[in-house]
Parts: structure tokens; sequence; C-alpha cells
């Protein structure tokens, strides 16, 4: 059997004096969809950050490789370069720099990596723009400052179309779906679905189901006080949403 | 300084002033004779040795200021040589670097980052050489273009020999040499510096800069800059280049007046590099300019531009006083202050006229230890109806150890004025940096992106080639600034 794409064994990691993944396991295969479920301070928005490299958060015991390589010891640029994409639940605003100037400046870095010279700016224009008709964006937004005055909605769109032009490895998508109505939630489903591929792994966070019935993941896992407590197919996320996460715990605790 | 001055005054031939007329240099120290000796030497018109006496003499009653939020160990104004003559190319190459081999390792590595071409580099550099090809041919089809326009670019030493009347008619006129002590010290003795004259209707064909003077590189510290934009035209000037020069003067008290008549507009920018000192804070520039523009017709405009990133201490306030009705002032800046940098800097904008309009957009990055305040003045006169005033001044903070302050002034003395100011601090954020660094940009580049990004409404109002080369001295500037 392959190497997974993703490999995470008994995960321990505090944030100042607070543990909050204690003992995670979790394999993700290349061309698989995974949804990390798990009510607020399950530590799920954490585990997103560590696969990313912020250093608010120290590992104190176990190990995460990515494709074979160990990636706690890489820089957070380092594992961009080599394909981990966080789309962020708060994407951050940068004022005075344009979206496209940012997104360019993000392929060049990563074509650098690669040994290869600056991407034409006829072909990156191109691409961009196809890829933004997908994501049902205005070309007017290229020009706009990164984030800064976007509605909500248009940060999270942001993020999955920045995803599908730097074509990563490793997609984590940190609570994408949350304050998203309908119609983008939709076509943030749409993107992803876009972007399912056999050498891709896709990560997603998120604390409702609603986002699944557009998505159809291949495992869901159940994250709990930093661990994960039950694996399933996607009829698991239907049973959390009939039953609550209520459900998951006094099964855990007649089990015990 | 003032117990100095007062010293001096009383003893004043301690020095044992020797008139030599064979050397290049005088002794250091400064009373009328040497005033008289610089006079003589650069065989100026009579007005001129009698203004710069006048002005000499007012110096002597005046005091250092001191408000500025600086710091520096006292200025002993004796210790310095006032005059340099020109030397001939023989004793000049004797003294320079022979080759870039000869020249600070750092200086050279700073000038790679920049994309700086070989020759230019020399030259920059100080290296001796007789000429630099590009450049000369350069400057000349540029002097013919220019001649062709009836525009006078010229140094003021030469301005003094073939256009005496009309240096005699503007020097003086926007900044007098009462204005200030550093001023009333440039005017006394003051040994060149740029002379511009656009006639009346004509748009400059190009854009004149110092960097295509190579007959001023030596004007040293006392520099004296005049330009004349007569009715109707238009001229834009850019000061300095964005690689540091080699330079040995420490002070550096120059004079910028600008004079802009009924419909003419003056842009000036400036791209300041000057050795800030090494990170521990030792050597730099001290850079203490006068800079005003007079906009003096009805609708003209005086717009100044900088991006200023050396020096270790910077006291700077370009101004503009608007005198004829609808005239219009700008400023536009960026200021830098890393390591052990020091900067007090802003403008001032005077309004005289019915219906002048002023917009000061002010942007100050501090990394490390810098230390940087914004002061800046708003004053609009009674006469000044209609008048109307936009200040923006915002403070970017790298790091926990620099600061940044803002001590604005507004004078209102015309009830139906409108004057706005708005400032704002911000810190470059960890959030921001780990984004880009997510998306696989190093920490170095995102803070260049994030800074960039900071500046932009200044660095739009730059010439093209300006701005691109700004962009480039804010990431050298900043260099190692994070992390």
């Amino acid at each position: 059997m392959t190497e997974p794409m993703l490999k995470i064994t008994n995960l321990h990691a505090k944030a100042e004096d607070a543990e909050i993944l204690r003992g995670l396991n979790l394999e993700v295969n290349a061309g698989e969809v995974h949804a990390i479920m798990g009510p607020n301070g399950s530590g799920k928005s954490t585990l997103a950050h560590i696969l990313a490299g912020r250093d608010d958060y120290e590992v104190t015991e176990g190990s995460v490789t990515y494709k074979g390589q160990d990636l706690l010891e890489m820089e957070p640029e380092e594992r961009a370069h080599e394909g981990v994409f966080l789309a962020f639940q708060y994407p951050v605003e940068i004022p005075g720099v344009n979206n496209i100037y940012l997104l360019k400046s993000a392929v060049n870095a990563k074509r650098k990596h690669q040994g290869l010279g600056e991407i034409d700016s006829v072909d990156f224009l191109t691409d961009v723009k196809q890829k933004m008709k997908l994501m049902g964006m205005d070309e007017s937004f290229l020009k706009r400052s990164v984030n800064e005055g976007f509605s909500g909605g248009e940060k999270k769109r942001n993020e999955v179309f920045q995803m599908m032009v730097l074509e990563p490895g490793l997609c984590v998508m940190d609570e994408t779906d949350s304050g998203l109505d309908i119609d983008a939630l939709k076509i943030v489903a749409q993107g992803v679905e876009q972007m399912r591929s056999p050498d891709r792994a896709i990560v997603l966070v998120t604390h409702y189901q609603r986002l699944l019935d557009h998505i159809q993941p291949d495992r869901v896992h159940v994250l709990a006080r930093g661990q994960v407590l039950k694996s399933g197919d996607k009829q698991l996320a239907h049973e959390l949403e009939e039953h609550g996460y209520d459900w998951i715990r006094y099964e855990e605790a007649e089990s015990a | 300084m003032a117990a100095n001055v007062e010293e001096f005054v009383t003893q004043r031939y301690k020095q044992g002033f020797i008139t030599d007329i064979e050397t290049d240099t005088v002794p250091p120290g400064l009373n009328e004779d040497v005033i008289r000796l610089i006079s003589h030497k650069k065989g100026e018109p009579e007005f001129m040795l009698d203004w710069r006496l006048k002005a000499y003499r007012h110096w002597l009653t005046m005091t250092e200021p001191n408000w500025a939020h600086v710091h520096y160990p006292p200025i002993d104004f004796q210790d310095i040589s006032y005059y340099s003559a020109p030397k001939s190319r023989e004793q000049q190459n004797a003294e320079a670097p022979q080759s870039l081999d000869e020249v600070d390792p750092k200086l050279l590595e700073t000038y790679e980052k920049l994309g700086i071409p070989l020759h230019e580099q020399e030259k920059l550099a100080g290296v001796a050489v007789d000429a630099v090809f590009d450049s000369v041919s350069v400057t000349t089809t540029f002097k013919d273009k220019l001649a062709e326009a009836g525009v006078i670019f010229c140094s003021m030493s030469e301005a003094l020999q073939e256009h005496p009347e009309l240096v005699e008619q503007y020097i003086g006129s926007v900044v007098p040499y009462t204005d200030n002590f550093y001023a009333g010290l440039n005017s006394a003795v003051f040994t060149d510096g740029s002379f511009v004259y656009v006639p009346e209707g004509v748009t400059c064909p190009m854009e004149l800069s110092t960097y295509f003077r190579i007959n001023e590189a030596k004007t040293g510290q006392f520099e004296r800059t005049l330009i004349i934009a007569e009715k109707g035209s238009y001229v834009s000037y850019l000061e300095g280049c964005t690689a540091p020069q080699r330079d040995e003067n420490q002070l550096h008290a120059a004079v910028v007046e600008l004079i802009a008549h009924e419909d003419a507009t003056i842009k000036y920018s400036t791209v300041q590099n000057w050795y800030p000192g090494d990170e521990e804070g030792k050597g730099g520039i001290y850079n203490f300019v006068t800079k005003r523009g007079e906009a003096r017709g009805d609708r003209s405009k005086v717009t100044w531009t900088q991006v200023e990133t050396g020096s270790a201490i910077t006291m700077k306030y370009p101004g503009c006083v608007l005198t004829g009705n609808d005239s219009v002032g700008e400023f536009y800046s960026v200021a830098v202050t890393s390591n052990y940098q020091q900067a007090d800097t802003g403008t001032k904008m005077v309004h005289v006229g019915r219906n002048t309009r002023s917009t000061v957009v002010a942007k100050g990055i501090s990394a490390m230890q810098g230390e940087q305040s914004y002061r800046g003045l708003v004053k609009i006169l009674p006469s000044a109806t209609g008048a109307r005033n936009y200040t923006q001044c915002d403070s970017m903070l790298i790091g926990d150890q620099c600061g940044a302050h803002t001590f604005p002034y507004i004078e209102v003395k015309e009830p139906g004025a409108v004057v706005e100011h708005e400032a704002s601090t911000s810190k470059v954020s960890d959030e921001q940096l780990f984004y880009c660094r997510q998306r696989g940009i190093s920490e170095e580049d995102a803070v260049n992106l994030i800074v960039n990004g900071f500046c932009k409404d200044v660095f739009r109002e730059l010439p093209m080639e300006f701005a691109v080369e700004a962009q480039a001295l804010l990431g050298v500037t900043l260099e190692g600034a994070v992390g």
C-alpha cells in the first residue's frame, strides 16, 4: 500500500499552557476528501493552523508527514511551496496590495522554489480569469486590495479562488462554509468539487453538516477534546446532524 | 551651540585664518573673511556677497533649533571647512578609489540589490573614471533639447555668471536668510546647487534630474537650489537618486526654493538615501534642509513628493506658501526610519490666497529602534477665504522597539475654511505575515509587500521609473527588520 498523503500520528499540541490536541491520529490519501467535524473548542482550527505552520502552537509530541516529508520541520512558506494550502477562516486584510499582485507573488514564489522562471503574464491572467468565472467573481476584484472591504462571503470565495490558482496538493479548509448564504455555499462547494483530483487531498474543517450536502466526503471524522473520537463515511455526518454532538459524547461515556 | 557662537564672536581670529589663494580647501572655521573668500573664488557679483554677509550677521544672532524630537551631540560650526574648490581631474583621481575593489563591499551589495548598472555604480561610489560614456551622451542630447525649449538648467555658480539678474530677483524670496538657523547658515556659505528657469508657456520636455548633472557631484553640504516656473509653464524635477552616495560630509543644510507663477506647475520629487549610520547608530548624515515652494500666481501649483530612507537624523518640512488665488499645494511623503535613525519631518501649508487648496499625505514607517515624528503645520490666513486642506498621516510600526509620533499644528484665521486631519497608526501584524507566508511568500518579501501597499498613495505620485526604484529601495532599507 502506498504512503498516505497526510499522516498525523499521536499529535499533542498546546497553546500557551492549555493542551488542545491530545494524541490525534489521522490519515488522508491522495484523491480523497475528508471532513473534520466537532463542537467548538474540539481542536479543529488548531489542527488546521498547525498543518499550515502557525507558530502560536507548540507541538509537544507526535508527528505529521506530508508526502513522506516531516511537515513540522518546515517553515510555513516551504510548506506552501510543497503544496500545502490553508483556506483561512478569517482571511486577513492587506491594505494597498491588490489581489492580483499577491496572487502573482505567490505563484512566482512557488515557481522559484521549483526552479522555474516567472510566469508569463498573459498565461497567468488567462488562467486567473477563467477561475474567477467559475467562482462567480467580477474581474474588478483583481484590482481591489486583498480582502479589504470584502463581505464575509467574498473573503471565503477569494480563499477558494486562490486555492484554485495555486493548485496545491493538500487543501485544508478551515470553516470555509461559516458565514455563507446558500448561494455562496453552493459556489464554494462547486469550487471544491472542481479541485477534487487523484493527486490531491482535501481536508474540510467544519462545524455544520450543511456543506456536506454539496460536497461528498470520502471520510468523516469527529473531533472532541483534541482527539478523533469517531470516523466513518458520510453517513456519520448525517447522524451527527440528527443527534447533535452530545450523541458522540454520550456514546463515548457509555463505552468508557 | 549658543555659547560657541558667542565665544566665536569675541575671539573671531583665534583660528588664525590664513588666506592662501593656492589651496583648494580653506581651514575649518567661519567668519566674514571666509565668506568673502568663497564669493571671491566663485567670482560672484557684488549683490551676492552683500547678501551672504547680511545672512551671516543675522545667523550670528540666531540659535540652533532644539524643539524637534531628535537627539544628537552638539555640532561645532567652527570645525567645518566651508569651502572646497573643485579639484582638477588628476587631484580628484589621486584621492578617489581607483576601482570598485576599493569601495566598501556593503555599499556594493546595496547597488547590486537595487540593480544599478556597473558604470553607474562607479560614479556613485566616486570611483575615478574620466568619462562615463552613456551619461556623457545622455547629458549632451539632454542639454540640446532643453536649450531648444528655452529652459535654463545649470549649476547655481553658472547661473550667477550667466543670469545674475534672475538669481538676484528670486534668491531668498521664498526662504529668506532670516527664516531659520540652518537656512541662515546656508545663505552665508552655500557653494553650489541647481538653477532652473522655465520660460512662459513652456512645458519642460523632460524630467530634470540632478543625476545627469555630473558636474554637480561634489557640491557638498550647503546646496542651494532655485527653480522658477514662469506663467503657464510646467516642470518636473527629480532630486537625488536611489542609491546611497558616498559622502564625507556629516552636516547637510540645503535650501530649495520654488517659485510658480500664474498657471504654472512645479513638481519636485526626492528620493533620499544618504548614509544612515551603521547598525549601532554610529555615523550617518544629519539632514537639516529647508525646502519651500511658493505658488505665487493664480491657479499655480506646487507638489512635493518624497521618499526618504536615508540619513541618521532628519529635520525637514518641505512646505508650500499658497499666495495666488486658486493655487494648489501638495505634499506626498514616505519616510522610513530603521536601526537608530531619527526623523522629525512633515510639511507646512500656508494659505494666503482665496480658494487655495492643499493636500498632505504622509506615511511614516518605523522599524528596529527607529524614531519618527510627523510635524505638520496648516495655516490659513484671514485673506484665504474658501481655503481647504486635507491631511492624512499614517504611521506603520514594524517590531516593538520603534516609535511614531504625530504633532499636527493647525492655525485657522478664516472661519469659512475647511481643514481635515486624519491619522492612523498600524502594525505589520503577525496575521498578515502568516497569511502571506502561507501563500508561499517569504517573510522578507511579505514585509515588502505590506509596506509597499501602505505607501501606494505616495508612490503613485512619483515618476514611473522613480517609483520602481523607490520600491526596491524600501526593500533594501527594511531588510532584516523582522524576525
